[in-house]
């Protein structure tokens, strides 16, 4: 018997009023074998949406996964600028009509920057990319009021745009300056990179190209090999591998947000 | 006979005013109609379908990328429904001399009704208005 049917039936019951003593048993009987069905029907329909569409981005974000990045510092070109551009081109930031004109340099937005690091003792200096650092335990994530400030299952940190009100907490809670505030009118973004006015912005692991499994833009350009992309929970990835070979470290270890980006040669 | 006669005055006078009001009553209504006509019915540029029936849509497309916008930035689930993405992808449209208009420009798809409804968007403050470049080349 359907669900259909036995719903029809119990309805007539109750519309004709015969429920009495001897229909109770009935009664509980077609209500276990609804509720058995209602059961039974949410697993076909979620069944049925899986094998409709065979893309991997239909169950989202995957908690198995970390996404993070290793950045070899001795193999960093000095003066080498490629990761920014690659950056700016591929999400639309500090050029052409997103540029920012308006805003001051320091308020211009800044989804990565070069920074090169000095030894007191002995003067050896390094340089390398700093962007969000997609922390385990993002500070920028609990200080937001709104909640728009937000981490997915599989680690990337991202703020929602939609709910942000532009308080800019965020911004101040971030040991590594990653995060930036829009403050002008833009036009003619890219279409996968929105970005705003009043809002707060910052990498986003070209969250739409690992969407596609891609790499992120500034990983892909990187002509000295020097960036590492994957998935550190994923123990036969290059990138764990990697870790597991070389001594990396995390910037500002000590503060114990745990960033997915680490860093070696430091 | 005199009071005959003035009656049948009044009565053509009055005709003649009532047949007049009429006219111009119907010509207003056509000229509004046609304005908002013209402002709602923006035609698809693209693409055999929308995701939904034209009626549904017109009321409830705010609901489908509110809810869907939740799904892909927050779950990371990509095929959606509700993709604003796609909204201009299939709407927007090019100028005479093959220039692409902002989806959000004066009589376009969206500032159509939105102008003639009086609802401002907030969409475009950060959402690109124009299609995607990948798909600029394939569009009529």
């Amino acid at each position: 018997m359907s669900q259909k049917n036995m719903n029809n039936s119990e309805d007539k019951l109750v519309d004709a009023g015969v429920l009495s003593c001897q229909n109770k048993s009935r009664r509980n009987f077609l209500g276990k074998a609804a509720g058995a069905s209602v059961i039974i029907a949410p697993g076909v329909t979620l069944i049925g949406i899986s094998s409709a569409q065979s893309n991997t981005d239909v169950d989202g974000a995957d908690s198995s996964k970390r996404w993070g990045m290793l950045i070899d510092t001795n193999q960093c070109a000095e003066g080498c600028n490629d990761c920014v551009s690659a950056c700016q081109q591929e999400n639309g930031w500090g050029e052409g009509s997103t540029d920012e004109s308006h805003s001051n340099p320091e308020q211009q937005a800044q989804w990565i920057r070069t920074v090169t690091v000095r030894d007191k003792d002995t003067g050896h200096t390094n340089q390398l990319p700093m962007m969000c650092q997609h922390c385990a335990e993002p500070p920028c994530v609990d200080v937001c009021p709104t909640g728009a400030s937000m981490q997915r299952a599989d680690g990337i940190v991202l703020v929602d745009k939609h709910i942000c009100i532009g308080c800019r907490y965020c911004m101040m809670a971030c040991p590594y300056k990653a995060r930036s505030f829009v403050h002008e009118s833009l036009h003619d973004q890219k279409a996968y990179a929105p970005r705003g006015k009043g809002t707060v912005e910052a990498c986003t692991l070209c969250v739409h190209r690992v969407d596609k499994g891609e790499q992120p833009a500034c990983v892909e350009s990187c002509s000295s090999g020097a960036m590492l992309f994957g998935d550190i929970n994923d123990t036969n990835s290059e990138i764990s591998k990697k870790l597991k070979e070389v001594g990396s470290t995390q910037i500002r270890a000590d503060l114990g947000a745990n960033p997915s980006v680490r860093y070696s040669g430091l | 006979m005199l009071i005959d006669r003035l009656k049948v005055r009044i009565a053509i006078v009055s005709v003649v005013l009532g047949a007049l009001f009429a006219t111009s009553f119907m010509a207003q209504s056509q000229s509004d109609a046609e304005n908002s006509s013209s402002a709602l019915n923006k035609q698809v540029t693209t693409g055999e379908s929308c995701v939904k029936d034209t009626s549904w849509m017109r009321r409830n497309h705010m609901e489908l990328l509110k809810h869907d916008r939740d799904r892909t930035l927050r779950q990371g689930i990509r095929p959606v429904d509700g993709s604003i993405k796609e909204c201009v992808n299939c709407h927007a449209t090019k100028d005479d001399h093959g220039q692409q208009l902002s989806i959000n420009a004066e009589g376009e798809f969206c500032a159509g009704c939105h102008s003639f409804a009086s609802v401002s968007i907030d969409c475009f403050d950060c959402h690109s208005t124009k299609p995607e470049e990948s798909v600029v080349g394939t569009r009529r």
